[in-house]
């Protein structure tokens, strides 16, 4: 076997140790991406916005088609109510998407296939969905573990499912778009490691694999963003319009 | 192309081999902990930038620009909609101008076929009594030439008679008594002759 497929995942410092403490921050390949995301992101969006013509150009139409795009896509899932929460949850879309789809490329390093980034992420989505919800419905929020219209003798069973549902939703969460990021990525380099060691006798094979698979994983980057939005827009609607 | 990419990606291959038989591997680098605050400090600094310019600065400006050119559009299809209504109404217009002036075109030439109707029956009045005038001038002169002719005539006879009589007879007959002579044969056969 060539290279182990999980060396593309290290992290590593970039420059000198920094220390909090007795927390590490140091500047890391991670933090070198998160920070390249997020400028591409504003760059992108500022000249998407800087000036209005009745006719948009192609940087306005990508902005105003993605600004467009999340703003549907909250509308729809969790109604007019979200409405304070979109510019949140648009730059969480725009923070994953662009995370996965620098990942996609060569000799980068993809930021949320790192557990612990998408953890935090969902960790926040979770807390902050609980406390909106319990500032809107007071502890009436807690009906969400009680469905309506079950049997009484079911009602405990039931409950206990309800929690322990609503507990793994950030884990679920994070580990969804952890293990895509990661499986495809770790694929990849395993079907990069087959043509180099097929030689250029047999590796025609494992090349046209890798990539299709290249194709695919782009898919995966876009709908694992467009996933990981959705369902932060489905917990926000279960907090905001508590309808059991 | 595809061929530098390929030797590329080889090469590229070759070169990381190395580096991956000299680290040391085993296990996910995600279970790590090693970076994990760091990993945490960088992306919650990295994204509260992110959302804070995004939410204060750049989504409001998109959201803006969109309304701009929705009410945009709407003034102008509001726009569009009144001149076209104005320049229905101004078709509108053009037509009843042109039935109005038809209608007068019409009117006109009707008025215009009277006058010269009235004008030409007027002229042929006006002729008509010209000619009947000449037709009774002209039948004057006549009735008096046929006056004048029957004296001439009578005058010719009564010479001629004379004249007749000299070389017949050799004798002059008074010219009195042949006239007296002539009237009354004129005006025995006159009838015969001038038919009135």
């Amino acid at each position: 076997m060539a290279a182990n497929p999980m060396t593309q995942f290290e992290v590593y410092r970039i420059g000198p140790e920094i220390k909090v403490g007795a927390f590490d921050i140091s500047f890391t390949n991670a933090s070198l991406f998160m920070v390249v995301s997020s400028l591409a992101i504003l760059i992108i969006f500022n000249f998407g916005s800087k000036k209005n013509s009745l006719l948009p150009t192609k940087i306005q139409l990508l902005t105003e088609l993605s600004y467009t795009f999340v703003s549907k896509m909250i509308s729809d899932t969790a109604g007019s109510k979200a409405k304070p929460y979109f510019s949140l949850i648009f730059s969480l879309f725009m923070f994953v998407l662009f995370c996965n789809m620098f990942g996609m490329i060569p000799y980068t390093f993809t930021v949320t296939s790192h557990i612990i980034v998408t953890f935090v992420l969902a960790a926040f989505i979770f807390i902050g969905v609980t406390i909106i919800g319990f500032i809107k419905h007071g502890f009436g929020y807690l009906k969400l573990f009680v469905p309506s219209g079950v049997p009484v003798v079911l009602l405990p069973l039931i409950v206990i499912i309800e929690i322990i549902s609503y507990l793994s939703r950030p884990i679920s969460l994070s580990v969804r778009l952890f293990a895509n990021m990661m499986a495809g990525h770790t694929m990849m380099k395993v079907f990069g490691g087959f043509v180099i060691s097929l030689g250029v006798v047999g590796g025609w094979l494992p090349l046209s694999f890798s990539v299709a698979l290249t194709g695919l994983e782009i898919l995966v980057a876009f709908l694992q963003a467009y996933v990981f939005a959705i369902l932060t827009c489905i917990y926000l609607n279960d907090a905001l319009n508590l309808h059991h | 192309m595809i061929k530098k990419i390929f030797f590329q990606l080889i090469f590229f291959n070759l070169f990381f081999l190395r580096e991956v038989f000299g680290a040391e591997s085993g296990g996910m680098p995600q279970l790590n902990p090693e970076f994990w605050i760091s990993q945490i400090f960088w992306l919650i600094i990295t994204f509260g930038f992110l959302y804070i310019l995004l939410s204060k600065l750049i989504l409001p400006k998109i959201s803006l620009n969109l309304e701009l050119r929705k009410s945009q559009i709407q003034e102008n299809i509001e726009a569009a909609e009144k001149q076209r209504e104005s320049s229905e109404a101004k078709l509108k217009e053009y037509e009843n101008i042109i039935s109005k002036s038809k209608l007068e075109a019409n009117n006109i030439l009707k008025e215009a076929r009277k006058n010269v109707l009235k004008e030409i029956n007027a002229k042929k009045k006006t002729l008509d009594k010209q000619v009947d005038e000449e037709i009774k001038k002209v039948e004057q002169e006549i009735n008096l030439l046929k006056k004048s002719a029957s004296e001439k005539i009578n005058k010719i006879a009564i010479e001629t008679t004379s004249e007749l009589l000299v070389k017949l007879i050799g004798a002059e007959v008074n010219s009195s008594s042949i006239s007296a002579i002539v009237d009354d044969l004129s005006k025995k056969n006159g009838a015969k002759y001038y038919g009135n």
